[in-house]
């Protein structure tokens, strides 16, 4: 039943208010991150479609990756997408309780399978490319 | 240790004021003084002027939520020899209307309380005179955690999202539904699941993760919400498989 | 301006809340409304720790609950409200749990019990130690799915209007934007909670100031049993914050300066390693009170800044125990106190901690002026006597509340009357003296902060836990002569926007006739009984006081004390016995 008096104070946004802190500047680079997710999947749709044209246009792609501004976009890219990954794995035991035989398995040890999973993907593409 | 301590708190007075303005008064620094202690003393001795809530000073009414050097703590869990030498300086909580002073306005909060129906739902009400719904004790750990919020706004301060998305439920709100869906005695999670699944609802959430840092509770209203995504996400696939099966 | 509705309760407490839902499940058709000067969920019982006692073991029964309570209760307690009480209380409990609270469980998911303080059986529920924190939120949120409850959040009572011995409605203030509302009703509820803060002391929240007992004293309704102000034995030095009875109950000693269990010299019974019920630490709130003065006047006690303090040794129960039965008060230790209970001894002293006294009320919590109910710690019934037993006041509160909000709802269907147009000039009186309160300007040079810390000290240094007819005359003097600088204090604050200084100023008025009242009826209480121990009187007097005091307001504005015999059905006065 309080009624507001219409004369309460409303602190503005500040313009850089993300900067504040650092959780905020992580979650609005996370946010952020999201653009260069995409990228990868534009770039990885770009050289399947340079593999599919034949051997030159797919030289012709890899010169262009070699580029500089290519790479470093790819580098940042890379960046933003580990922070994606590492801040996604950090989430995961808040989002999943697992039980083993009645007994909830510590968040550390979801945080570990997680990363366990993927030095094991990353471990299965290195031997499939290297190999 | 200096027997004094500089606190600048925010002084907002709708009647003068058009935005808040700092002020500044000396309070004596003693152990176990809160930074609640503090305040009680400039309104006691220095100025009666001075407006903010408190009740218990013991961190469980949930009354005196405040920004102390920028961060949102309770202002009765706050030490002021933990700000020492100071300056402290004492604003109303953020991302709230200020009334006055330190004091804000929740009635947001309390108008979406009951939007997440947090109270239990059955279909079959037992009498009482069958005795207890049984619950084990490993039942009541499923939810005990998220039953310990104080409604003190803490999370809400902290929360990035709803300064931008005034719509968002927000944390506490969306923990206290989770705490009922998880109560083996409740049979609601169908009726939370439309307003939770919203868009304003957990869909909003970014994970930040600043909530559960703020909560002086151990709520962990961030985990709430990450749980919930991955609850809704199945029962959507769910539905789309089963339309008609309903629960 | 004015709105009305059927049933009007003052306070979102236990007491509050309990009755506004037995309104609306009594009759639907009301409209209730719940006042509150501070949102529901943060009243004064959501800091209750220990639990909630209701017969339900096996190898308990009803007539063991009342006859623990009634000489606990110093043979005050009466024994026809006492018989209603343990007799509702098991299911009022159980209704809680089926409206979610999170009781503590057995493994085969039963409800738990435990020890506490004067009960010799296991009977107290709880929820950790956060039982009053779980009690309130279940409350409120059930409340929350009853939209017809209107809720006040916030909104100030500063008179209960009263004509022709019959209660109209209230008048109170909005604290966000200072608006003056009357708020007419049919009937109406005080569920206001206790007064500690009329003492220095004490454990109860800054809201406890007794507002409903002054209400209903000034509308002219009987205050009761008013000289009984309980001491709880533990609690932590400089705060106040209580360590919960709870924390003895696990098995925790109570030690002086040379490491000693005290209380065995106190006919409190004999130490043993585990906690025996009624014995020791476990006995009654009041004597064991009293034996921490007598180890003080020994010189058993340690000195700190903040007075005297004895130990309370938890660190044999060890932390697996602590944290699981006790986590509170290791956080509480912790952070207010800088100790983990763990590993160290937590100082403790008495501290004032619950009013047994408060509005006359019959068993079904109606007052002498129609119309007007009270429940809860406001309210005196009485169940508590001379000294309430731990854990029996969140269930008076559940226990009482349904009963008055049973027969509010009845009385408000049938007797709908239009209101006097004297009491419509009464409210309007009353907002004028509100204006004039605001208004008061800094001609007065006193602080309210100062009279208030005055009357405080009048009130530990006159009726502490020990008092004689002296120490009592004296206050009573005192607290006149604050009286008259009361009229003259000025407040800084004269705006209408959440002006918390205006309601200090208007809770100190209500905590001096609540004071007054407790010393007017000590110094009549010629005897020494539960929590009121008088040096020059110092035995139980059955012949002339095994009765309750009554003060009622005069014409002049002073109070007059009569008595009331109490009502004794199956348990004639004793002895009290305890760890014999
Ligand atoms: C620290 C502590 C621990 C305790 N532990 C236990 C325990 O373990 N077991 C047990 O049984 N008991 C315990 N008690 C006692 C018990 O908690 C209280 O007696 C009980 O909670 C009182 O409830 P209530 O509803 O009467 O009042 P409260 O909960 O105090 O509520 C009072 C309500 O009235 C409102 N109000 C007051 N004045 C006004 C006004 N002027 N205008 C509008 N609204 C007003 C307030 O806003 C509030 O909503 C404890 C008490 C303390 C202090
Ligand atoms: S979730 Fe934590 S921070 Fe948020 S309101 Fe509840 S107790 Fe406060
Ligand atoms: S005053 Fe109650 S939480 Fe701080």
């Amino acid at each position: 039943m309080t009624a507001s008096t219409g004369r309460s104070y409303r602190r503005p946004i500040a313009l850089f208010w993300w900067l504040s802190r650092r959780s905020y500047l992580l979650f609005v680079l996370r946010e952020l991150s999201a653009v260069f997710v995409a990228w990868f999947v534009v770039y990885l749709l770009l050289l399947v479609n340079a593999i599919g044209d034949g051997a030159p246009s797919y030289a012709r792609f890899v010169d262009w990756s070699g580029s500089s501004w290519v790479l470093v976009l790819n580098l940042i890219a890379l960046a933003f997408v580990l922070l994606h990954v590492v801040t996604w794995f950090g989430l995961a035991p808040r989002a999943m309780v697992v039980r083993l035989r009645g007994h909830r398995i510590p968040p550390p040890q979801i945080v570990a399978a997680h990363y366990l999973a993927w030095l094991l993907l990353s471990a299965i593409v290195a031997w499939v490319v290297l190999r | 240790m200096a027997d004094e301590i500089t606190l600048e708190v925010a002084r907002y007075r709708p009647e003068v004021d058009s935005s808040p303005v700092m002020q500044s008064y000396q309070v004596p620094l003693r152990e176990h003084w809160a930074v609640l202690d503090g305040l009680t003393y400039i309104k006691d001795q220095l100025d009666g002027t001075l407006s903010f809530r408190w009740s218990c000073r013991m961190g469980i009414c949930g009354s005196c939520g405040m920004t102390v050097n920028g961060e949102p703590v309770l202002s009765c869990a706050t030490f002021l020899t933990d700000y020492a030498p100071g300056p402290v300086r004492v604003e109303p909580l953020h991302n709230f209307p200020v009334i006055r002073d330190l004091v804000i306005d929740i009635e947001d909060f309390m108008a979406k309380l009951p939007t997440v129906k947090p109270w239990i739902v059955r279909d079959v009400q037992s009498p009482v005179e069958q005795g207890e719904y049984l619950q084990t004790p490993e039942e009541l750990e499923e939810y005990q955690q998220y039953s310990m919020c104080i409604n003190c706004m803490l999370c809400y301060s902290a929360c990035p999202v709803y300064a931008l998305e005034p719509e968002f439920i927000g944390p506490a709100a969306i923990a206290l539904a989770q705490r009922y869906n998880l109560d083996s005695r409740d049979e609601g999670a169908a009726e939370r699941l439309e307003v939770l699944s919203s868009p304003e609802g957990i869909w909003a959430c970014t994970f930040v993760g600043e909530c559960s840092a703020a909560c002086p509770k151990g709520v962990d209203p961030a985990g709430a919400i990450q749980r919930y995504k991955l609850t809704a996400a199945t029962q959507t696939v769910k539905n789309l498989l089963m339309p008609r099966s309903k629960r | 301006m004015s709105t009305f509705h059927d049933v009007v309760v003052i306070g979102g407490g236990g007491a509050g809340l309990r009755a506004a839902i037995a309104v609306a499940e009594t009759n639907p058709a009301l409209r209730v409304a719940v006042i509150s000067k501070v949102y529901p969920m943060r009243s004064h019982t959501v800091s209750a720790e220990g639990g909630a006692a209701a017969v339900s073991a096996a190898d308990d029964s009803l007539d063991e609950h009342a006859y623990d309570t009634v000489s606990g209760g110093d043979w005050l307690c009466d024994q026809d409200a006492v018989e209603a009480f343990v007799a509702e209380a098991p299911r009022e409990l159980l209704r809680l749990e089926h409206w979610g609270c999170p009781w503590s469980r057995q493994p085969d998911g039963r409800i738990a019990v435990r020890a506490f303080g004067g009960m010799k059986k296991k009977r107290t529920w709880f929820a950790a130690d956060r039982t009053g924190f779980h009690l309130l939120h279940t409350l409120f949120q059930t409340a929350l799915s009853y939209s017809d409850i209107v809720r006040y959040d916030e909104w100030y009572v500063t008179k209960i209007l009263v004509d022709d011995g019959r209660a109209y409605g209230v008048v109170a203030i909005e604290l966000a934007t200072g608006r003056i509302e009357t708020i007419t009703a049919s009937a109406v509820i005080v569920c206001t909670g206790g007064c500690g803060r009329v003492f220095p002391f004490t454990t109860n929240a800054n809201i406890k100031t007794g507002d409903g007992m002054a209400l209903a004293y000034r509308a002219g309704a009987a205050l009761k049993d008013m000289e009984f102000v309980q001491y709880h034995p533990t609690g932590l030095p400089f705060t106040g914050i209580l360590i919960t009875e709870a924390a003895r109950a696990e098995g925790g000693w109570l030690l002086n300066k040379d490491g000693y269990r005290y209380l065995q010299d106190y006919d409190l019974g004999t130490p043993t390693p585990d906690p025996v019920l009624r014995n020791m630490e476990l006995g009654p709130r009041d004597r064991l009170s009293q034996a921490f003065v007598h180890e003080f006047e020994k010189g058993r006690t340690i000195d700190t800044p903040y007075g005297p303090v004895v130990n309370l040794d938890l660190r044999h129960l060890g932390a697996k125990l602590i944290d699981a039965k006790l986590p509170f008060v290791r956080e509480l230790c912790s952070k207010y106190q800088n100790i983990d209970p763990v590993t160290s001894l937590v100082p403790v002293r008495p501290v004032v901690h619950y009013m047994m006294g408060g509005i006359h009320t019959d068993i079904r919590g109606a007052t002498s002026l129609d119309g007007l109910y009270a429940a809860g710690e406001v309210a005196c019934v009485s169940i508590n006597g001379a000294n309430r037993l731990g854990s029996n006041s969140l269930p008076e509160c559940l226990v009482f509340g349904n009963r008055a909000g049973r027969a509010a709802a009845v009385f408000a269907a049938r007797y709908r009357q239009a209101v006097p147009s004297a009491v419509q000039a009464m409210a309007r009186d009353e907002e004028r003296r509100l204006a004039e309160e605001l208004a008061r300007h800094a001609e007065g040079h006193e602080r309210i902060a100062d009279i208030r810390t005055e009357m405080q000290t009048t009130m530990e240094n006159g009726a502490g836990i020990f008092r004689d007819g002296d120490s009592l005359t004296k206050a009573s003097d005192q607290l006149h002569e604050l009286r008259m600088r009361f009229a003259h204090a000025a407040i800084d604050d004269h705006s209408k926007d959440f002006n918390t200084e205006l309601i200090a100023l208007l809770e100190l008025g209500f905590m001096m006739d609540v004071a007054e009242s407790i010393i007017a009826c000590a110094l009549q209480r010629e005897e020494s009984r539960g929590a009121h121990q008088r040096t020059d009187f110092p035995r139980r007097d059955d012949e002339r006081f095994l009765a309750h005091s009554l003060i009622q307001r005069g014409a002049d504005g002073t109070g007059r004390v009569s008595y009331l015999p109490v009502t004794i059905t199956r348990w004639p006065p004793g002895e009290r016995i305890y760890g014999r």
